[in-house]
């Protein structure tokens, strides 16, 4: 474990680290898969590292310390979490660290992605390496100035103590500290027993600017002359403008300085751009644009043309061996990814440069897509990566930064790009349509084989995780599915259990593009997981067991079988529960950590159908106990916090977060149509468990919860209704629950009887 | 071109915008007043919560002309000061319980919570699970059970 000294006006800090395997478990009727060995966070984690020298932490002048993080804090803490980690190594208050988000830095190659949960896995030992670095030089330049040998003297407080009393403060230090030329450094690591920062609870660092509206959010940013810009957008998917019939018109209408068709290409969907003094008046001039489209390439095809086109491409079973044999196919619709925020970033591209602040999780690929879209060399090319409010695998993607920049160099002046909430859901990218078969044979109270074909909707991976997964040529025809989908599918599903001879294979459909998708949050593993788990229970029927007690027999982790046990035990598995209601219970494992989760739910008739006024009500979650091992949690109260998240994302997964592909256009268009999780739904429990360290290693969070406790709301449903949900979310085929908005005009009028609504 | 006046976060303010631009637009685009946000202009989402008169209405969905000069709006900028305070209660609350995740919807949950409050109290009652489900504020990273704690501990203190 080394790292460097940086020449440098103040200390300046650098890492470079090494990790090791994770030991795998097996026992019983053996189960081994490939994921036991290496899985995705190791993967993200190992191309990050080659450049983790790069990175580095600063002492400022003041005493304080400087980070600038490179990735992309959307919500999940990381900027927390890293400023706790220098923190804690550099004896100095959390908030004396300020951590900002970097931007893009070509540099750093695979170093600058945020995804699959994998950030505080990849920079953990990184990050102490460089600020022990630091630290290390302080002590050293102190024991020079107190004339003490550096053994003696104590840190605390950023300030440096020597036995005498005599008192240095990081501040006094920075500048005899620094370096004047760089060396090789092996640093002193403090050890777990003298970390008092990370392992505890602390707030969001960023949480007074957040409850105060001064966190700067990209469409917050003022930069002079970017003026409000929005696109008209087609009436089906992916559809192009041809032209539009009334452009003078539109650019005579108030407010507006420029209407211009986008043409459609593989950067940006297109339609017809508008700038306006205001947002109001781009809806007004998107709403009053004649255009004539194109169609797209899914014009026609609906919900059941897709599952017709997926049931054909479902990879063949094992065939049935000798047994009870049990089959089932499961139907998992789109669904969106939608941040509240919706796709924004501002834009300058103007005499052969560029600037675009956007929030961003892969900004390095989207630095050189833009620089080589626009023609412009990419040292002229600045991206600024934004905070963003969500993103939920969203901003893997950079849509709207395509977008601002082309139009801003068509246009020739800077704009303020923001989709409207209706072409977020219609336009943007989803969580794909897929199926998933399960067939799982018993015999004599063992389980011979489990086998899983998934067939999906292709996930878009050609942002940036699927250049770092090969460095083939991702145009190149089915590199997206061969590539990067198997890749990910591999390195994530897993069957947890000792089922003899297990198989999980992806198959895809259409090409990457044909649909807007991308990796929702948690990927594969909501539906792998809702689809093994909901078996597992089947699984239990079939041979006489309790589902915890069968659960607790297979399991083959025991990280998962400990959180497992005290799930059990916390949500009192097994308690009487009136008809209509029941417990559904499930574990996953994945980012390096393992999860269970209990979940309860009422199906009874009164409260399916109680009345909150203009609610979209049914089932209700009434409890959950969620009990999660990452290893080393850095951070509980933050951790606590994307659990939570993930649950509200795994519930309305199962019950009523979808969206109807109808004949190329998706029906919903608001959060009144696609029915994520509000107050009226929220389990009006929660208990949130975090494991004491188990491993010594941070695994991950963002994503961790959504698909355990999807998969346990699903096998709750089950056992509430006696009868196991097969489509998911179960609404879908039910009555629709809302008046679909029209598709031309494509976004809706803004409202004016708000202050009849005054509370 | 109409100038509209009324009483911003405890300022008169003058603006110059065509009658029926929406309150949020002049607020945010004309005025640079930006902790109301724009989640859905079509008053569902309600992250722009904001209060006019003291108590909560979304400014996506009010023409600009319904303002009268003597309304007072206040944004989530203004709410301390509205109390007198560096800090509203709700939003000490809201610190101490850790609400917030990516921060987007904060700002009109918190403003939302303040309304919810007065209205009960001023109703000769305190909050219900009730009144809580009856929230309609998204917050798409899911943070709700923190939020409905938080409004219970904001509400002792105000």
């Amino acid at each position: 474990m080394v790292g460097y000294l940086l020449a440098a006006p103040t200390v300046v800090a650098a890492a470079r680290f090494g990790i090791g395997p994770e030991q795998a478990k097996a026992a019983g009727i053996p189960t081994v898969q490939p994921v036991d060995h290496y899985d995705l966070s190791d993967i993200l984690t190992e191309a990050a590292l080659p450049t983790m020298g790069l990175l580095t932490v600063t002492v400022n002048p003041d005493g304080s310390a400087s980070f600038e993080l490179p990735r992309a804090e959307v919500g999940q803490g990381i900027t927390t979490a890293t400023a706790m980690t220098i923190a804690d190594e550099m004896s100095l208050p959390v908030d004396k660290v300020h951590v900002t988000l970097a931007d893009a830095r070509p540099e750093l190659v695979w170093n600058q992605l945020t995804g699959g949960s994998n950030s505080m896995h990849a920079l953990y030992h990184p990050l102490r390496v460089a600020a022990a670095i630091a630290r290390g030089a302080l002590v050293d330049a102190a024991a020079e100035e107190l004339n003490v040998l550096a053994s003696q003297l104590s840190l605390d407080g950023g300030v440096i103590t020597a036995p005498d009393g005599r008192k240095l403060s990081y501040a006094d230090l920075a500048h005899k500290a620094a370096a004047s030329k760089t060396t090789k450094v092996t640093p002193q690591l403090k050890p777990a027993s003298a970390q008092s920062v990370v392992g505890s609870e602390q707030r969001r660092v960023d949480a007074l600017a957040a409850v105060t509206g001064k966190k700067p959010f990209a469409m917050d940013l003022q930069v002079p002359d970017a003026l409000p810009t929005m696109l008209c957008r087609p009436p089906t998917i992916n559809g192009r403008a041809v032209r539009v019939n009334n452009l003078d018109a539109v650019r005579a209408m108030p407010g507006v300085t420029d209407v211009a068709v986008v043409e459609h290409n593989q950067f940006v969907q297109g339609g017809v751009a508008v700038r306006a003094r205001t947002f109001g008046q781009c809806i007004d001039a998107v709403r009053a644009l004649d255009v004539e489209w194109a169609p797209g390439p899914v014009d026609g095809k609906s919900a059941d043309d897709v599952l017709a086109d997926l049931k054909k491409n479902e990879l063949p079973l094992t065939p049935k061996l000798p047994g009870t044999t049990l089959d089932q196919r499961f139907t998992f619709h789109f669904r969106p990814g939608d941040a509240l925020e919706t796709n924004c970033a501002v834009a300058d591209v103007r005499d052969g440069s560029a600037e675009i602040w956007s929030s961003l999780k892969s900004p390095i690929w989207a630095q050189e897509q833009i620089a080589l879209s626009l023609g412009i060399p990419l040292d002229k090319t600045v991206v600024h990566v934004v905070e963003g409010g969500g993103s939920f695998g969203r901003h893997l993607f950079c849509d709207a930064a395509f977008e601002a920049a082309w139009i801003s160099k068509q246009l020739g002046k800077p704009v303020k790009l923001m989709w409207h909430r209706t072409d977020n859901f219609r336009h943007g990218r989803v969580h794909p349509m897929a199926t998933s078969r399960v067939r799982v044979t018993h015999l004599g109270g063992n389980v011979l084989s489990f086998d899983q074909r998934h067939t999906s909707v292709a996930t878009d991976f050609t942002q940036g995780i699927g250049d770092l997964l090969t460095s083939m040529d991702q145009s190149l025809p089915k590199q997206n599915s061969l590539q990067f989908s198997q890749t990910v599918f591999t390195l994530t599903a897993n069957v947890p259990y000792n089922f003899g001879s297990v198989t999980q294979l992806l198959n895809e459909i259409y090409d990457f593009n044909t649909f807007n998708t991308s990796s929702v949050r948690n990927v594969y593993s909501p539906n792998v997981t809702t689809a093994i788990e909901l078996m597992v229970d089947a699984l239990a029927g079939s041979m006489g067991k309790d589902p915890l007690a069968l659960r607790k027999e297979f399991v083959r982790d025991d990280r998962l079988a400990a959180v497992l046990d005290k799930a059990a035990s916390v949500a009192n598995w097994g308690r009487p529960m009136p008809a209509g209601t029941a417990q559904g219970v499930a574990i996953h494992k994945e980012y390096k950590g393992a999860s269970a989760c209990i979940a309860e739910i009422d199906c009874r008739p009164q409260t399916v159908n109680r009345k909150v006024r203009d609610a979209y009500t049914g089932p209700r979650v009434t409890k959950v106990v969620f009990v999660v091992d990452v290893g080393l949690p850095i951070n509980p109260l933050g951790l606590k916090a994307q659990m939570m998240g993930g649950i509200m994302d795994g519930l309305a997964q199962v019950l009523s977060y979808g969206l109807h592909l109808e004949k190329g256009a998706y029906l919903e268009g608001s959060w009144d149509n696609a029915f994520y999780t509000r107050q009226w739904n929220v389990p009006p429990e929660v208990d949130v468990i975090v494991m004491p360290p188990t491993t010594g290693e941070p695994g991950g969070a963002g994503e961790f919860g959504v698909g355990t406790s999807m998969a346990a709301v699903a096998c709750a449903y089950g056992r509430a209704t006696g009868k196991m949900p097969t489509s998911f979310p179960i609404n879908h085929d039910g009555p629709l629950g809302f008046e679909p908005l029209p598709t031309v005009p494509p976004i809706p009028q803004s409202p004016t009887g708000g202050l009849d609504e005054v509370r | 071109m109409p100038t509209h006046t009324f009483i911003l976060n405890g300022k008169q303010v003058s603006v110059e915008a065509e009658d029926d631009v929406r309150l949020l637009w002049v607020l945010r685009d004309l005025l640079g007043v930006t902790g109301p946000k724009y989640g859905c202009g079509l008053g569902v989402c309600k992250a722009c919560t904001s209060h006019i008169n003291g108590k909560a209405f979304n400014p996506c969905s009010v023409p600009v002309s319904d303002i009268k000069p003597s309304d007072e709006i206040t944004t989530i900028e203004g709410l301390a000061a509205s109390v007198g305070q560096e800090l509203h209660p709700m939003q000490e609350a809201w610190l101490d319980v850790d609400v917030a995740q990516c921060g987007y919807c904060q700002p009109g949950q918190i403003m939302e919570a303040v309304s919810l409050v007065n209205e009960t109290r001023a109703a000769g009652r305190e909050i219900t699970d009730a009144d809580l489900d009856g929230i309609r504020n998204v917050c798409r990273c899911g943070t709700y059970p923190r939020i409905r704690q938080a409004i219970q501990q904001g509400a002792a203190k105000m």
